[in-house]
């Protein structure tokens, strides 16, 4: 239906106003925080109330990164973590997918193996770090192996409930209806699991930079998160800060873009 | 002579569970003829949709026989139409399924559609429509692959009184127009004598068939005039009776 803005009443109209209003002032709001923190942290180093050398500050984070550019280093760093961040993510979902998968339609597979999952669920990736560096290396391998491993399971356990909490109903009618389990699980279980999915990449999108930056504080010689722990034993916090500002816009923009697949896809197929 | 469509004979059903086994119904003996509707009502937890799932072969009886002649299409009590599908591609779902999907099963399925109202909303999406229309969709939807029985479980049970008083009509016109034979099952006594041609009450767990009435109502099949007619009021007194006997 076309919104004719003629055909609403005035009350209608005021109230759309108000909403804009308020939209308008939660951004304000918004922008303005982050500004008025900025300032302060100028402020407060320029002022002499925080030590610049402990605390940085925006103006010397945004000369780091200046100095990042001239040398020639700042997009090889941010490309190593984002290729290493964007292999580990697709593998684990692709994988976890997969095996969520197989065990919507094993039975018994999933029930050998559900404990098992559960455990390494529990298990603290980080203590795998020493075997990965034996496996794998000190190289990008050895990164994108802690991602997956970080995310997998995750990933599995998602997908997995999102499958068996298809409504059972549902399937009575399909099965009346004569259809097979492979049938079943393209019709329904994986049409219906479609917000499960995408709430699922969120999770993933988070545990992806967590798996990467872990494994480059175990391993890596190039990265952020090399950056971050070799500013850190330098005590060049400038350096630590300003990796942590990229990283900070990095993850946002990989998490928008997950919205904006969101609303692709979910456009298409629901109201 | 009409011909037989569905019938039960002797029909045993043991549910195993881990704390034991349920006999679920027990002699269950009882036919459907070729155009006929038949409602069946029981007092609750006597395993009514277990019957359904007997009569569509997704279960299969301990003792006893399970005949069917021809195709099932199922109507559940909610709609169960598939969100992210429009109406249209709805109505396909069985016809996907069994591998009928042509130019010609797809124009009947449309045509079904706009005999029985459907038409504008080919294209939306079931959460665009009342749970009426929803309903109805549903029903069109058990019809586009043409079933040889219909069988309903509870199919009104999800709507509010006053939709439930249209759509019960909607879909009895709908059925008796396309001459398909039914198998109603309800707990709702009144729903039953205003829809079937034969009423079988149920005993209480294990189920087998306690009384068997045949309504004729003067050939009135419209559920809401026979809402209105005399002889409705003392078949719902005799029918429920029987049931909390």
């Amino acid at each position: 239906m076309k919104k004719d803005l003629k055909n609403y009443s005035k009350e209608h109209l005021l109230f759309l106003k108000k909403r804009k209003i308020n939209l308008a002032i939660v951004w304000a709001l918004r922008v303005g925080l982050l500004l008025f923190l900025l300032l302060f942290w100028e402020l407060s180093t320029r002022l002499g109330w925080a030590d610049p050398f402990l605390t940085s500050s925006p103006s010397r984070i945004l000369n780091t990164i200046g100095a990042l550019y001239q040398e020639g280093t700042l997009f090889y760093h941010i490309g190593v973590t984002l290729l290493e961040t964007v292999a580990g993510f697709l593998v684990a979902v692709a994988a976890g997918c997969l095996i969520a998968l197989a065990f919507w339609w094993s039975d018994l597979l999933r029930r050998v193996l559900e404990p098992y999952v559960v455990v390494l669920n529990a298990l603290p990736k980080i203590a795998l770090g020493p075997l990965i560096i034996i496996w794998f290396g000190t190289g990008s391998k050895a990164i994108v192996f802690m991602t997956i491993a970080v995310g997998l399971i995750v990933v599995i356990m998602h997908m997995l409930s999102a499958f068996l909490e298809t409504d059972p109903n549902k399937i009575l009618l399909l099965r009346s209806m004569g259809a097979s389990k492979l049938q079943i699980l393209r019709k329904l279980v994986i049409p219906s699991s479609l917000s499960a999915f995408i709430s699922m990449l969120k999770v993933a999108v988070g545990m992806a930079w967590i798996g990467s930056i872990m494994g480059e504080y175990l391993v890596s010689r190039a990265g952020l998160g090399y950056l971050i722990v070799y500013g850190g034993q330098v005590f060049k916090l400038d350096l630590v800060m300003s990796a942590t500002v990229i990283l900070c816009v990095l993850a946002a923009a990989m998490y928008f873009l997950v919205v904006l697949l969101e609303k692709i896809l979910v456009k298409n197929t629901d109201n | 002579m009409k011909e037989k469509m569905l019938s039960f004979d002797d029909v045993k059903l043991i549910y195993h569970t881990v704390r034991g086994e349920v006999t679920a119904t027990q002699n269950l003996t009882f036919t459907v003829d070729e155009g006929e509707f038949v409602a069946i009502i029981g007092p609750s937890g006597c395993g009514k949709s277990t019957l359904l799932s007997l009569a569509a072969g997704l279960l299969t009886p301990s003792e006893g026989k399970v005949f069917c002649r021809g195709t099932v299409g199922y109507m559940l009590q909610r709609d169960e139409l598939f969100p992210w599908r429009t109406i249209e591609k709805n109505l396909y779902l069985p016809l996907e399924v069994k591998k009928q999907l042509s130019p010609e099963t797809k124009e009947r399925a449309r045509a079904l559609a706009e005999k029985y109202g459907l038409k504008e909303f080919l294209q939306s999406y079931p959460s665009q429509l009342s749970g009426g229309m929803r309903q109805r969709a549903a029903l069109i939807r058990t019809l586009a692959s043409e079933p040889d029985v219909l069988l309903l479980d509870e199919p009104f049970s999800a709507l509010d009184y006053q939709t439930r008083l249209n759509v019960t009509r909607d879909v009895s016109m709908i059925i008796r127009s396309e001459g398909k034979t039914a198998l109603l099952i309800t707990h709702d006594i009144s729903e039953a004598i205003s829809l079937a041609d034969r009423v079988i009450v149920l005993t209480n767990r294990p189920a087998r068939v306690a009384h068997e009435h045949p309504l004729d109502f003067d050939g009135e099949t419209d559920p809401l005039r026979r809402r209105e007619n005399k002889q409705f009021s003392a078949w719902f007194e005799l029918l429920w009776k029987e049931l909390n006997a």
